[in-house]
C-alpha cells in the first residue's frame, strides 16, 4: 500500500515555474459517485483522495480518530468520513448530500461529487450529476445489480452523461472472483442495453483496500485494463461538441454604464463568434452583426463556449434577458407546448394544470404540465399510467408554456434543453425537466385573426370589459353579493354576466369531482370561459371558492393588466359554518362529504386583493354599492 | 484559436462570473462580502470582470472586528476606490461597546464580531444576496453547500434540506426575509487561487509575502504584533517580541491568525511553499476547532458565512 502522507510533485520543489505552467493547461474533468445505498462510493472517494496524497497531515490525523469514534471499519480507516462532512451523516453512516471534492494528477484536475445511495435522497444525486462528463457507477460484488444502480444509471443517461464506469466494489469480500465480476458485468450490460447505454468500461475495485483505483492490483492478475485513475485521465471531456455547434448566447445581462455603451452579457453555450458575424436575436428574430467582444484585458477576435463574454451589435435592436444571440442562418426555434422528461424532486407532487415557474437558461416563464403521458418504473423499465408525479419520479409530460421559450433539444443542448420547475408560492426548486421536442400543435396552431376586435365588441357595450373574480369560503356570501353588484350594474345599463360556481358544476364542469387536480381544472375552465366573454366585451363576475392562489393568479395572468379585480369575501370560517346555509358544513364535519374547503382541503387567502369585504361589518347591500362604485369609477368613464 | 476544451481556470472563471451576473439580474439588493483576504481578492477581480465597463452594480461590505490587520485595511480602501464600488464597513455596536477581544472572549469574539455582525449589516441594509468567497475545498461542510445558498429570514442553514440545483440554472426566488448567500468560487482549489492571482496580477494584501516583521508567541502558536500597544492593554503585559521572516497562509484577525516562518518573497515561492506544506490552510485558524467536528456546520447554521 502506498505511503499515507500528503505527497507532492516533486516538480514543485524543482521548478516551481515549470510546474504551474503544466497545471495551467491542464483539462477539467467534473465526474460522480453514485449507485446504491452502502455500495462504497463515499469509501472510494475518500480513497482517491488518500492515494493521490491529497489529504494533509493534520486532515488525516482527524481521520484516524474519528475512524475510531464514529467510523464503520473497526480500528482501521474509514475513507468515508473524509467526505460525509455533515453531522447527521457521520451519525449515521450514510450521505444525505453530494459532497463536492478535488484533486489532480499530472494530467488533470478533477471535481468529483460523491452523490448519496438512499432513494430519499434522489433530488441531491440528480443535483451532483447534472454537471457531470462522467459517472463512476459502483456495485457491491456481493450484491449485484439493485433498484438503486438501475435508478441512477437511468437518470445518468437522461441527464446526457455518456462517460459511464461501471465499479464493481469490494472485490476483497467476494476473493476477487473474476466469475462473479463477469456475472456482474453481463447483468448490468443487459439492463444498460435496454436502457440505451451504449458503452460503459467494467472494473474490478476495492475501494477499501485500494485494488485498481489508482494502480493495477495484483489481486486482480486476470484483470488488464487501466487502473480507475488511468481511466479518468484519459476519457475525453466535454466542449468539443459544444464548439462543433452553430453559435447560442443566452442573454443574462444588459451591461449599459453610460449612454455610448450597450452590451449584452452571457455565457457562450455553443459554438463561436468573432466580430463581423451576423447574429440572430431570438424570439423577436431581428438580425445584426457582432461588433466587438468586450473584456476587462482588452477586446477579443473571437471566443467560445464555455466562455462569459460580452458582445456589443452593430444595430440599436431590442434584446434584453431571456433573449437569445445566436448565429444567423441557423438559429434555435421558439415554441409554447413541448413533450419533456421530468424529475419530480418535492414532497408534494405534481399537481396536473397548475401554473409554475419555468427557468431554462436565462428565460423565466410560467408553465403548466399536463397530467403525465407515463411515468417509469426504474426497477422494470415499464412505462405505467399515472395522474401526477411523486416525489422521485421520472415521467414523461407535455408542458405548455405562457410565452414562446427559445429552446433546443436536450440532447443538442443541457443549455436550451434542460429546465427547472418552480413552486410558485413556497419558490421551492420542485422538478427538473429535459425538453425533448415541441410539439406539433404549438408550431401550426395559430391564432384565428378576428375582425370585430375585442375593442369593437367593447366599444358597442360602450364600457370596459372586467372579471369581477369573487373568491371566498363556502357560504361566505359571494353568490349573495355577486348577484346584487350585478343587479346594480344591469339597472345602469352594462352588459353582465354572472358564472356562478353551482351553476357551471351542473354543465360546462360536470365531469370534474373536487380533488386538487379537478380543482384546479374547474378554475382554468371558468378562467378561460370569462375571458372569451371579456373578449366579447362584457363584465364577467364569477362566484367561486377558488382555493388556490396560484389558479386566482393563472387567470389573471390570462387577462389583460387592470381587468382582473379580485374580490375577496372574507368571512371567518366560523361565521360561514354557524350560518351554513346549505347544510354542507354539517356534512363535512360529520365525514360524510370530502375534500371541502375550510374543513379537510386548505384556502390560501388572497395577499392583494382589488377589494376585500369583511361580512361580519358590512352589509351586502353596503358592500354591493361599494364594488359598483369601484368598477364604474375606475373603468366606466360616465358617458 | 479556438481548442475544443478551455483550461480549468478558463472554465472556473467562466463559472464565476456567470452565477454572479445571474444574481445581478435576479436579486433586487445583492451586495458583496469584502474581507479583504486572498479570496476577496479574486471575488473583486471577477466581479470586476463580469460587468466590465460597469463598475460592478453592488457594493463591498466589510464585516470589521477591529482587529484585522492594519496592511487589510489599507488595501481594502484601495481596492474600493480603484474599482468605483461603495465600500460598507459594519462594526457590531454591541460588540464595541462590551469591548470584545479574541483573547478575553474566545469563540465570542467571532460569534459577535463577525456572525452577529454580519447578521446585523444584512438586515440593516435589507441585502437579499450575499456574495461570499468560501469554497468546497476548505471544510467538509463547505464541500456539501450548494452554490446559491438558501437562508431563512433568521439566517439559519439547513443543511439536511438543500434545494436541488441543476446545471447552471440557480433558482433565487424567495420568500420576503429569506436570503441568499451565493458562493461563485465554490469550486476553486487554494492552488486555483494562487494560480489564478499570479495569472492575472491580482492585489493582494502584502502579508501574504515573507517579510521581517515583528511576532509573538501565544498558546504554542506564532503571531504577529500588528498593533503593540493595542496587545499590550488587552493582554495586560507587553509580550515578547522577536523579529522573524513570517508570512500568511490565510488572513483574519491579527491575533487569530497565526504566521509561518517563511522566505517567500514573490508569488511562485510562495505558491511553492503552499503547494509543500503538509497541513490544510485552515489549520491556521481557531474557529474550525470549537464543537468538535461539526465545529463550521454549527456555525453555518447560526449564520456564519
Ligand atoms: N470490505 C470492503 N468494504 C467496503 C468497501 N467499500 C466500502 N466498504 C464499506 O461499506 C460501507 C459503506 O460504505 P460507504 O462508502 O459509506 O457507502 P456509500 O455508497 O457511500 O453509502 P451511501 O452514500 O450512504 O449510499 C462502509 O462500512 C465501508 O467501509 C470495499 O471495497 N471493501
Ligand atoms: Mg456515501
Amino acid at each position: 500500500m502506498t505511503d499515507p502522507v500528503y505527497v507532492t510533485d516533486a516538480l514543485i520543489a524543482q521548478d516551481i515555474d515549470a510546474y504551474l505552467d503544466t497545471h495551467q493547461h491542464k483539462t477539467m474533468l467534473r465526474f460522480i459517485t453514485c449507485g446504491s445505498v452502502d455500495d462504497g462510493k463515499s469509501t472510494l472517494i475518500g480513497r482517491l483522495l488518500y492515494d493521490s496524497k491529497m489529504i494533509f497531515e493534520d486532515q488525516l490525523a482527524a481521520l484516524e480518530n474519528d475512524s475510531k469514534k464514529v467510523g464503520t471499519q473497526g480500528q482501521a480507516i474509514d475513507f468515508a468520513l473524509l467526505v460525509d462532512g455533515l453531522a447527521a451523516e457521520r451519525e449515521q453512516g450514510i450521505t444525505i448530500d453530494v459532497a463536492y471534492r478535488f484533486f489532480n494528477t499530472e494530467k488533470r484536475k478533477f471535481i468529483v461529487a460523491d452523490c448519496p445511495g438512499h432513494e430519499q435522497y434522489t433530488r441531491n444525486m440528480v443535483t451532483g450529476a447534472s454537471t457531470a462528463d462522467l459517472a463512476v457507477i459502483l456495485i457491491d460484488a456481493r450484491k449485484g445489480v439493485l433498484v438503486q444502480t438501475r435508478r441512477h444509471s437511468y437518470l445518468c443517461h437522461l441527464l446526457g452523461i455518456r462517460n459511464i464506469v461501471l465499479a464493481v466494489n469490494k472485490m476483497d469480500l467476494v476473493d476477487y472472483s473474476q466469475a462473479r465480476f463477469d456475472e456482474i458485468v453481463a447483468e448490468y450490460r443487459a439492463f444498460a442495453s435496454s436502457i440505451g447505454i451504449e458503452a460503459f468500461t467494467a472494473l474490478p475495485i476495492s475501494g477499501f483496500a485500494g485494488d485498481n483505483v489508482t494502480a493495477p492490483s495484483a489481486n486482480t492478475p486476470w484483470y488488464t485494463g487501466p487502473s480507475l485513475i488511468a481511466h479518468l485521465e484519459t476519457v475525453p471531456v466535454r466542449g468539443a461538441d459544444d464548439l462543433a455547434r452553430p453559435f447560442r448566447m443566452p442573454v443574462q445581462w444588459v451591461n449599459r454604464p453610460n449612454l455610448d455603451f450597450r452590451g449584452f452579457s452571457g455565457l457562450i453555450s455553443s459554438g463561436s463568434v468573432k466580430p463581423g458575424d451576423s447574429v440572430r436575436v431570438l424570439p423577436s428574430g431581428k438580425t445584426s452583426t457582432v461588433t466587438r467582444i468586450v473584456t476587462l484585458e482588452g477586446d477579443l477576435d473571437q471566443a467560445q463556449a464555455g466562455q462569459a463574454v460580452t458582445l456589443t451589435l452593430a444595430d440599436e435592436i431590442d434584446c434584453s434577458r431571456g433573449d437569445v444571440i445566436a448565429l444567423a442562418d441557423n438559429p434555435p426555434e421558439a415554441a409554447d407546448q413541448f413533450e419533456a422528461t421530468l424529475v419530480w424532486m418535492a414532497d408534494e407532487a405534481l399537481t396536473p394544470g397548475r401554473a409554475y415557474w419555468l427557468k431554462l437558461g436565462t428565460q423565466t416563464v410560467s408553465a403548466t404540465v399536463r397530467a403525465p403521458e407515463y411515468v417509469v418504473n426504474v426497477n422494470t423499465m415499464e412505462r405505467l399510467a399515472a395522474k401526477t408525479l411523486e416525489l422521485n419520479a421520472i415521467g414523461v409530460a407535455e408542458v405548455v408554456t405562457d410565452k414562446a421559450l427559445v429552446f433546443e433539444p436536450y440532447a443538442q443542448s443541457r443549455t436550451l434543453g434542460g429546465f427547472i420547475l418552480i413552486d410558485k408560492i413556497t419558490n421551492a426548486t420542485v422538478g427538473a425537466g429535459m425538453l425533448n421536442f415541441s410539439l406539433r400543435r404549438a408550431q401550426n396552431v395559430h391564432w384565428q385573426a378576428l375582425d370585430v376586435t375585442r375593442k369593437a365588441h367593447a366599444a358597442l357595450k360602450m364600457q370596459e370589459p372586467a372579471v369581477l373574480w369573487f373568491t371566498g369560503l363556502s357560504g361566505s356570501g359571494k353568490s349573495t353579493i355577486a348577484n346584487l353588484v350585478e343587479k346594480k350594474l344591469h339597472a345602469l345599463g352594462k352588459h353582465t354576466f354572472l358564472l356562478d360556481g353551482d351553476n357551471v358544476r351542473h354543465g360546462l364542469n360536470k365531469d370534474l369531482g373536487f380533488t386538487d387536480a379537478d380543482r384546479i381544472e374547474n378554475i382554468r375552465r371558468v378562467g378561460e370561459v370569462a375571458k372569451l366573454m371579456t373578449d366579447a366585451g362584457l363584465i364577467v363576475l364569477t362566484a367561486f371558492i377558488s382555493p388556490f392562489r396560484a389558479e386566482r393568479e393563472l387567470v389573471r395572468s390570462l387577462l389583460p393588466v387592470g381587468e382582473f379585480v379580485e374580490v375577496f369575501i372574507d368571512t371567518p370560517l366560523e361565521e360561514a359554518e354557524k350560518r351554513d346555509v346549505k347544510g354542507l358544513y354539517k356534512k363535512a364535519r360529520s365525514g360524510q362529504l370530502k375534500n371541502f374547503t375550510g374543513i379537510d382541503s386548505p384556502y390560501e387567502r388572497p395577499e392583494n386583493p382589488e377589494i376585500r369585504v369583511d361580512t361580519t361589518r358590512e352589509s351586502p347591500e353596503d358592500a354591493a354599492e361599494r364594488i359598483v362604485e369601484r368598477v364604474i369609477g375606475a373603468w366606466m368613464p360616465v358617458i | 484559436m479556438t481548442s475544443p476544451s478551455l483550461t480549468h481556470l478558463q472554465r472556473l472563471e467562466a463559472e464565476a462570473i456567470h452565477i454572479m451576473r445571474e444574481v445581478v439580474a435576479e436579486a433586487q439588493a445583492p451586495v458583496m462580502l469584502y474581507s479583504v483576504g486572498k479570496d476577496s481578492a479574486v471575488m473583486l477581480h471577477l466581479a470586476r470582470k463580469a460587468f466590465y465597463p460597469a463598475p460592478p452594480p453592488f457594493p463591498l461590505l466589510h464585516v470589521d472586528t477591529t482587529w484585522k490587520f492594519q496592511d487589510m485595511y489599507a488595501l481594502r480602501d484601495r481596492m474600493a476606490r480603484e474599482s468605483g464600488m461603495d465600500l460598507l464597513v459594519y462594526q457590531n455596536p454591541e460588540a464595541q461597546a462590551r469591548g470584545i477581544n479574541p483573547f478575553d472572549h474566545g469563540a465570542l469574539h467571532t460569534d459577535m464580531w463577525k456572525t452577529e455582525g454580519l447578521k446585523q449589516a444584512l438586515d440593516l441594509y435589507g441585502f437579499d444576496a450575499a456574495f461570499g468567497g468560501a469554497r468546497r475545498d476548505e471544510e467538509k461542510s463547505r464541500a456539501k453547500e450548494r452554490i446559491f445558498s438558501f437562508r431563512t429570514a433568521s439566517h439559519g442553514w439547513d443543511p439536511k434540506n438543500q434545494r436541488p440545483e441543476l446545471w447552471n440554472l440557480y433558482n433565487a426566488r424567495k420568500n420576503k426575509g429569506e436570503s441568499i448567500r451565493v458562493f461563485p468560487i465554490s469550486n476553486w482549489t487554494e492552488l486555483d487561487i494562487w494560480q489564478y492571482i499570479h495569472l492575472n496580477d491580482v492585489p493582494i494584501v502584502p502579508l501574504y509575502f515573507a517579510a521581517v516583521r515583528p511576532t509573538y508567541e501565544w498558546d504554542g502558536q506564532l503571531f504577529m504584533a500588528d498593533d503593540i500597544p493595542r496587545l499590550e492593554k488587552v493582554l495586560g503585559y507587553r509580550p515578547e517580541i522577536v523579529e522573524r521572516s513570517i508570512r500568511f497562509r490565510t488572513l483574519g484577525c491579527f491575533p487569530l491568525t497565526g504566521a509561518v516562518e517563511s522566505s517567500a518573497a514573490t508569488l511562485p515561492e510562495v505558491i511553492q511553499e503552499t503547494l509543500l506544506t503538509t497541513t490544510s490552510e485552515r489549520q491556521g485558524r481557531v474557529i474550525d476547532k470549537d464543537a468538535g467536528g461539526a465545529g463550521m456546520e454549527v456555525k453555518k447554521q447560526q449564520g456564519y458565512f
